[in-house]
């Protein structure tokens, strides 16, 4: 039994658990298309943006943390590249609204959890692995600073 | 062939015109019988953001890889997966794809270890087709089974093993890997994942010509002249030569095998699909770094 995890993260983890391998591709193809655009500020200011290149195509993350320790996620790949832009859009909505604390102990196999492996293969689940680990790695830099 | 040829005159140049069709001849065979569009790309949800009408999906990972051994499927999974897509043993299947057709000819070598006869790549894949504004439709696949023959699977004549490059010294090899692959820079593309080698450089005496090279901007090949160049005058490669070509995974030379095979010409060219994952990680296998190919290694 595995320990319920935090907000989105869990409910998304059972979404595609729940489907059978072709409809967990189909529902990874939903949330590429529902990747968000960057706000305004970051279209402005492309390096502001850390490239993930554990990836095979070129996506960018920015992490940014509020007042109140939450963590605001934010990331951009080309539409060519769907999975990867599903990789992203799978963390930036499942860490929407956590803290400092909860995004860092988010585990580290997450990706692996999620019952992709078998139809995107394990070699391409590593970009999201590195995603998230990029992502908490961000925000221990900036809590260090 | 059962299918007529595309008789576009820059194909003509080439050893095998028969192996290559364009963009045009697609559009005009989409309703032709005994015609199969196949889609093969790196991206795994590629294909479902657009596609070819008619067009059905092979995964090299989800697919054509077995899930467990570091091997291709057999004989009777090929039977199957070609059959749920709709592909006899006599169709004339047209593959196509991303990334200057990179995934798109790994496809097409596993098909030919298993002896597909007509198989032929559309030259310049997704890329040349986006750039004429031709259509995609998010039609889900739909293909009606049909019955395709348990075949073995024939790995002698185009693909080799670690044992079969340590005895081939002596003969060409081809690097396809980027230049900083290739001195031992690094182990991996720049910008592609680590896929664990723990060594770096590159096999003696092997040339460095990396696969892209073999394309031009528009993802189409290049020209029989930019090609003999390219692997003739560059690489020293020379009518009757037995050349074996290797990158990391296989993927970058079986798209190198499809030119210097149906495109040149060259009889017996293998793919080393171990390649440098296999190699960088093998224990007392010879390794050259730097930019020189280095000499034949003493027998060990």
């Amino acid at each position: 039994m595995t320990d319920l995890l935090p907000g989105e993260l869990e409910t998304i983890r059972t979404d595609f658990r729940e489907l059978g391998l072709k409809d967990r591709l189909q529902l990874l193809l939903e949330f590429s298309n529902e990747l968000p655009e960057l706000p305004a500020h970051y279209l402005e200011h492309p390096d502001l943006l850390e490239r993930v290149e554990e990836c095979q195509s070129p996506v960018f993350i920015f992490v940014d943390i509020d007042e109140e320790n939450i963590v605001h996620l934010y990331a951009t790949a080309p539409r060519e590249s769907p999975t990867t832009r599903g990789f992203a859009s799978i963390l930036v909505q499942g860490l929407k609204g956590l803290t400092v604390d909860q995004v860092l102990g988010v585990p580290d196999d997450y990706p692996q959890d999620l019952g992709l492996t078998e139809a995107v293969s394990p070699l391409r689940i590593r970009g999201m692995t590195a995603l998230l680990g990029r992502t908490k790695r961000q925000i221990r830099e900036k809590l260090a600073a | 062939m059962a299918v007529e040829v595309d008789t576009t005159p820059k194909f003509a140049e080439y050893a095998h015109p028969e192996r290559l069709v364009s963009a045009e001849w697609v559009e005009a065979h989409l309703d032709t019988p005994g015609v199969v569009v196949v889609e093969s790309d790196e991206d795994v949800l590629l294909y479902e953001t657009g596609h070819i009408r008619g067009a059905v999906k092979i995964d090299w990972h989800t697919d054509l890889n077995d899930p467990v051994e570091r091997d291709y499927i057999d004989g009777a999974e090929f039977a199957d997966l070609l059959g749920r897509k709709g592909i006899s043993r006599d169709s004339t299947v047209v593959i196509y794809g991303d990334k200057n057709n990179w995934w798109a000819a790994y496809a097409l070598w596993v098909f030919t270890l298993f002896g597909h006869d007509d198989v032929r790549l559309l030259d310049g894949g997704r890329a040349k087709w986006e750039a004429d504004g031709r259509e995609y439709t998010t039609a889900a696949e739909s293909a009606e089974s049909v019955e395709y023959p348990v075949v073995e699977r024939d790995d002698a004549a185009i693909r080799a093993f670690k044992e079969d490059v340590l005895a081939h010294f002596g003969n060409p090899l081809i690097d396809v890997r980027s230049p900083e692959e290739y001195s031992g820079a690094r182990t991996t593309a720049p910008a592609y994942p680590e896929e664990g080698a723990l060594r770096a450089g590159h096999i003696p005496t092997a040339m460095s010509v990396p696969w892209g090279k073999a394309a031009a901007d528009d993802g189409t090949f290049r020209t029989l002249d930019e090609l003999n160049a390219l692997y003739r005058d560059g690489a020293g490669l020379t009518d009757g030569d037995n050349v074996i070509a290797y990158c990391r995974i296989g993927e970058r030379s079986a798209h190198t095998w499809f030119v210097l095979t149906h495109l040149l010409g060259f009889e017996g060219v293998r793919n080393y699909d171990g390649s440098w994952t296999e190699w960088g990680s093998a224990v007392r296998v010879p390794i050259v770094r730097g930019t020189e190919p280095g000499d034949v290694p003493a027998a060990r």
